[in-house]
């Protein structure tokens, strides 16, 4: 999980600079970049997720 | 951002090194804040690792850092995609041999970033408090220094990709960040998250069925004069980089100094307000995240906004310090004693939100022609590109580089060693002599 939450880290951040790189009207690539984000932000749940330990294992 | 061509006038540029050489208060305000927060059996530990992490990361800034930053026009690894060029890393000689130390803009990047360089190394000291090993960290210090923040600033700072946005791709001005929250604060502070996540909690930090424990820090006012010495170090760090990166004139500086005092008043008052409405009183040790919070948040902008965006940047900043600290300490399970993620990443990437929320950003200091403020759209593009680019591309470097670290060598201290305190572990003396050392959450 982890490392598939970093993979999506990367990944939204590509897609931030295929869009600022290949996309010219403005609302396209606002669009896409904030795709990218919401892509950033579904593996940093991941990466989050992946740090939690389960209950009871604590000390 | 683009850069502009003209350096600063010779009054302007002996004025900056003044500014520069406060920055170092920022260090002394953040290392004390660190101690003061953390518990007294590591106290002595705490300075002695920021003095450390500090001298590591100007030496490897100095050997290795500002070749790789570089400076807007000096020589850099260059990939042309889709006919534009994205400048991705300075390709500058080692040891400072890019041009003579005399008080030209290059060379005055090149003090601003080796002392930038080891604030942003103190910042991952808070969230590695009392059980982060004195050797690894400096070798941290050294990965931070001499890789991680030099790439991205030169990405911002150094006429890379992210400062030509906006000359290539029509985003505003480019990223902004005139003081380094980016740059300095939310590299510094991803980097603390990952260390955090490294290490693991302290030792009784969290019972079994996952409730945190408060464990306050030893001395409030050692953190509360922090701040205080923390407010004059960012006035010269943000009048700084304002001056070399942004353009600015001196008398710029005036703003700069009240927009940052502001920012930080704001971000300190409505964190006490917050946790004075919360629990009943309020909370020294959020108050002072809040400062530096604001502190953190007002870098980006500080001279493209008015005094009464500052004091909006800083009461926001407040709230988003506050709640995320909890955030992280309950929801998260990351044991920051330090809070420096809330403050530094939390903070510093606020600002840089910031700037395409409020900032006017005139022309000269875009590099632009005419005298009007810089055409405005797509300046919050830029911002979001370089906050992506933060969350995206930094944290995952930062936390390979720190595991790869952690698994040649272990960074986290022995539970022996944590049982009887960084100080005596490490040292062999502590900070306190005369004082017990309490170890109750050890006898349970």
């Amino acid at each position: 999980m982890k490392a598939l939450g970093f993979l999506l880290l990367l990944a939204g951040w590509a897609i931030d600079l295929t869009a600022v790189a290949l996309l010219v009207d403005a609302t396209p690539r606002a669009a896409f970049v904030l795709a990218g984000i919401g892509v950033e932000i579904v593996g940093l749940v991941l990466v989050i997720r992946s740090h939690l330990f389960p209950r009871g294992e604590r000390e | 951002m683009q850069i502009p061509a003209s350096g600063p006038s010779d009054a302007t540029a002996a004025l900056c090194v003044v500014f520069i050489f406060l920055l170092i208060f920022a260090g002394i305000g953040l290392a004390v804040i660190n101690t003061g927060l953390g518990r007294s059996r590591s106290a002595a530990h705490s300075m002695m690792s920021s003095l450390c992490v500090f001298a590591v990361a100007a030496l490897v800034y100095f050997l290795c850092g500002f070749a790789w930053q570089g400076f807007a026009g000096q020589p850099a690894h260059v990939l042309q995609i889709g006919g534009k060029p994205w400048s991705w890393l300075g390709a500058g000689p080692f040891l400072f041999r890019h041009a003579a130390l005399d008080g030209s803009p290059a060379s005055l990047a090149a003090l601003f970033g080796m002392l930038s360089a080891g604030l942003a190394a103190l910042i991952p000291l808070g969230s590695g408090a009392d059980r982060w090993r004195l050797g690894p960290c400096c070798v941290s210090a050294a990965l931070l220094a001499g890789w991680t923040f030099p790439l991205f600033a030169h990405w911002v700072w150094g006429g890379g990709w992210l400062a030509q946005l906006g000359v290539n791709y029509g985003l505003g001005a480019g990223f902004v960040d005139a003081g380094g929250a980016a740059t300095i604060q939310a590299v510094g502070g991803v980097t603390a998250l990952s260390i955090a996540w490294i290490l693991g909690a302290r030792r009784g930090k969290y019972t079994r069925d996952g409730m945190p424990s408060a464990i306050p820090g030893h001395n409030s006012v050692l953190v509360l004069l922090g701040c205080a010495l923390a407010l004059l170090g960012w006035w010269g760090l943000n009048s700084a980089g304002a001056i070399i990166f942004n353009g600015a004139g001196a008398g710029d500086a005036v703003l700069v100094a009240i927009n940052t005092t502001l920012c930080a008043a704001a971000s300190a008052l409505t964190a006490a307000a917050i946790t004075h409405a919360r629990f009943g009183k309020p909370d020294a040790s959020l108050t002072a995240n809040g400062w530096i919070g604001g502190l953190a948040a007002s870098s980006a902008a500080c001279v493209f906004v008015i005094p009464a965006e500052a004091v909006a940047i800083g009461v926001i900043a407040g709230a988003l310090v506050v709640f995320s600290v909890e955030w992280f300490e309950f929801r998260m399970s990351v044991d920051d004693p330090g809070g420096a993620i809330s403050a530094h990443a939390m903070g510093g990437l606020w600002g840089v939100l910031s700037v395409g929320v409020f900032a006017q950003i005139p022309a000269r200091a875009a590099g632009m022609a005419g005298e009007n403020a810089s055409n405005h759209q797509g300046q919050w593009i830029a911002q979001l590109v370089g906050i992506a680019t933060l969350i995206g591309f930094v944290l995952p470097l930062t936390y390979g580089l720190n595991w790869l670290l952690n698994r040649v060598y272990p960074q986290r201290v022995s539970t022996e060693g944590e049982r009887h305190g960084m100080d005596l572990h490490e040292l062999g003396a502590g900070a306190y002599p005369e004082f017990l050392t309490h170890n109750e959450e050890f006898t349970e």
